[in-house]
């Protein structure tokens, strides 16, 4: 998969969302409600950049896109070429409808495939709507690669990715050659926001759109059947209800110390 | 009935809360409720895992300098492949659980139910989830054939002790070739003093309403006044003025204290998913109309930079 010597050629998963903004609500068959107008989610923001910045600390290659979409949706991933990236393969198929992680693991994989001499694959380490968090170590699997998740410091040296790697007590350093797959966490890097003149030139950028036939992918080991989940019950929460509110006039540190008291926290 | 295997964390010869959680609740999913543990003393945690319910500990070893996910995938499939596996994998919705979890589903084409809240006993079980930080409850379950793999959040069940010992049995862990080429070089662990985050009576926590950075050793002095633990939000993470190992919410540690104080924090959902099942709340706002103060016992609408300097003294005078 190594591309040309010296190239850093890096692919990064881009998901595209309903905007975060707005309330979330499920559809008539429980699926998220993708319906409305989608953006780049903004935990890929952090994979696209850091792609760009490895790319440019190696001083050629290309960071390329991929996406699973419905309706064929490119708002998302032209905000990521606006930003540097150099192209994207978009799979929108409505057979994808309810796709569960490992189906949609199997599709990114399968795009991840179409682009030559990848050397690293970037991903969130979970999705801002769906956030189950296992697709990016799935896709690594399928492809056969060494993964390294939870990376907040990236750096290449040579054929090697050197990555500090979240954990419970502090972070742990490793090293692992590549090609391989690492999970980005948020603040990772700055994103850089799209200049006028990216904008423009994203316009003319590749976006290759294909379908789950064109990908080789049987229909039925993806979208809501190929899921081997099914949603049984939806419920409104207990809501937790609102106790005492007080405005403060300067003494509501009592009230506080009051109600440490009644606790008996001190 | 059905067979179900734990994941074993742990660190330090200390098994992790989350997996003592997962273990007690598999008694109710399965008539024989087995551990698989690696690590260069699986021994010394054996007792833990079998007085909360594990017969048997399959002990995959010492797995050196690689991350873990990997090599445990390879050896529950090979066990599944051999007959001898789960019908039922509870995993942690840990790091490493998270990589074990997308691995083995990879592997043996099963999906995975993740960020799983609540578990009913059925063939097989139904787990539940909690979405729109946690005004809505999602119930699923597989269509398929086993094994089902889930992957629980912490502080999802409490860990009971059920008095049994386990056996230790070893497994090994069958060649894995490339996918297996991380090399853990060094372990950084950041210091903090004071109870753990998820395992504190008392959480206080400071968001951006804190204004600056140095403005967050309020925070810590309450913290320790109150003999808890300081945690933060992420906007106050990713600013950089805490570590990430402070972070409370969806992407950071779920708590349940008996008393969680918000300062400064807006309670955004990702943020109230992880603190929601504290048994009080008490939040400081500047703003009447934040969300946090929807699920306060005590809310206090006022400045951070008054309030929390005058209860600090007001503490500190009685101590
Ligand atoms: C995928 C994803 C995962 C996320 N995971 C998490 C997570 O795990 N944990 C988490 O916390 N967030 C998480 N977030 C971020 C979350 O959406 C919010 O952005 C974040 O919680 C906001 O932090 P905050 O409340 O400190 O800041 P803000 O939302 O900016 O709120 C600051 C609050 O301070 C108040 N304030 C300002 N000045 C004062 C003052 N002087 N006195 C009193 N009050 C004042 C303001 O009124 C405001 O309510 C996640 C987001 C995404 C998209």
């Amino acid at each position: 998969m190594i591309g040309n010597a010296g190239d850093m050629n890096v692919v990064v998963c881009v998901k595209q969302i309903p905007d975060p903004a707005n309330p979330g609500s499920l559809d008539a068959n429980n699926n998220l409600d993708r319906s409305s107008k989608l953006i780049i989610d903004d935990s890929d923001m952090y994979g696209v950049e850091m792609a760009l910045q490895l790319v440019h600390a190696a001083g050629s290659g290309e960071v390329s896109l991929v996406s699973m979409a419905p309706n064929g949706e490119t708002a998302g991933l032209r905000t990521a070429l606006a930003m540097g990236a150099e192209k994207a393969v978009l799979v929108s198929d409505d057979t994808l409808k309810g796709s569960d992680a490992l189906g949609t693991a199997k599709v990114l994989a399968a795009a991840i495939k179409r682009i030559e001499g990848a050397d690293l694959i970037l991903a969130a380490t979970e999705s801002s709507d769906g956030y189950t968090g296992t697709t990016p170590v799935q896709v690594a699997e399928i492809l056969g690669l060494p993964s390294v998740t939870f990376a907040k410091h990236i750096e290449v040296d040579g054929s090697t990715v050197k990555v500090q790697r979240q954990t419970e007590a502090g972070y742990d350093e490793v090293t692992c050659p590549l090609p391989a797959l690492v999970t980005v966490t948020a603040g990772v890097v700055e994103p850089r926001y799209p200049s006028f003149k990216g904008i423009m030139a994203a316009k003319g950028k590749p976006l290759d759109q294909v379908t789950v036939a064109d990908l080789g992918i049987d229909a039925a080991q993806v979208g809501g059947d190929g899921a081997g989940q099914k949603i049984t019950n939806v419920t409104a929460a207990e809501a937790r209800k609102a106790g005492e509110v007080v405005v403060d006039e300067g003494d509501a540190f009592q009230k506080i110390v009051a109600f440490l008291d009644q606790l008996k926290v001190i | 009935m059905a067979k179900v295997w734990v994941l074993a964390e742990s660190a330090g010869g200390k098994v992790s809360s989350l997996s003592l959680e997962l273990l007690t609740k598999a008694r109710e999913l399965g008539d024989t409720v087995e551990a698989v543990a690696w690590g260069a003393d699986t021994a010394s945690i054996a007792g833990d895992l079998g007085a909360h319910g594990a017969s048997t500990v399959h002990d995959l070893g010492d797995l050196g300098t690689s991350l873990p996910g990997v090599s445990v995938a390879a050896a529950i499939a090979a066990a599944i492949e051999a007959g001898t596996g789960p019908d039922i994998l509870l995993v942690g919705q840990s790091y490493d659980g998270r990589d074990v979890a997308g691995r083995l589903s990879a592997k043996l084409d099963k999906p995975v139910l993740t960020n799983v809240v609540g578990l009913a006993a059925g063939e097989p079980p139904v787990a539940s989830h909690a979405i729109f930080g946690g005004a809505t409850i999602v119930e699923a379950t597989f269509t398929g054939s086993a094994p089902f793999i889930y992957a629980v959040r912490p502080k999802s069940f409490a860990a009971e002790p059920s008095g049994g010992s386990a056996t230790v049995a070893p497994l090994s862990v069958p060649e894995t070739g490339a996918t297996n080429a991380a090399t853990v070089v060094d372990r950084h662990v950041e210091e903090r003093s004071g109870p753990q985050l998820d395992e504190a009576a008392v959480v206080v926590s400071g968001g951006r309403g804190l204004g600056e950075a140095a403005n967050y050793a309020m925070i810590e002095e309450l913290a320790k006044l109150l003999k808890g633990a300081p945690g933060a939000s992420r906007a106050i993470v990713d600013a950089g003025w805490v570590p990430y190992a402070y972070q409370v919410g969806q992407t950071g540690k779920t708590v349940k204290p008996t008393l969680y104080i918000a300062a400064g924090i807006s309670g955004a959902t990702q943020h109230m998913v992880g603190m929601k099942g504290s048994k009080n709340i008490i939040a400081i706002n500047k703003d009447q109309e934040a969300p946090i103060l929807q699920i306060a016992d005590l809310g206090i609408v006022g400045d951070v930079h008054k309030v929390l300097p005058q209860l600090i003294e007001a503490l500190k005078a009685r101590s």
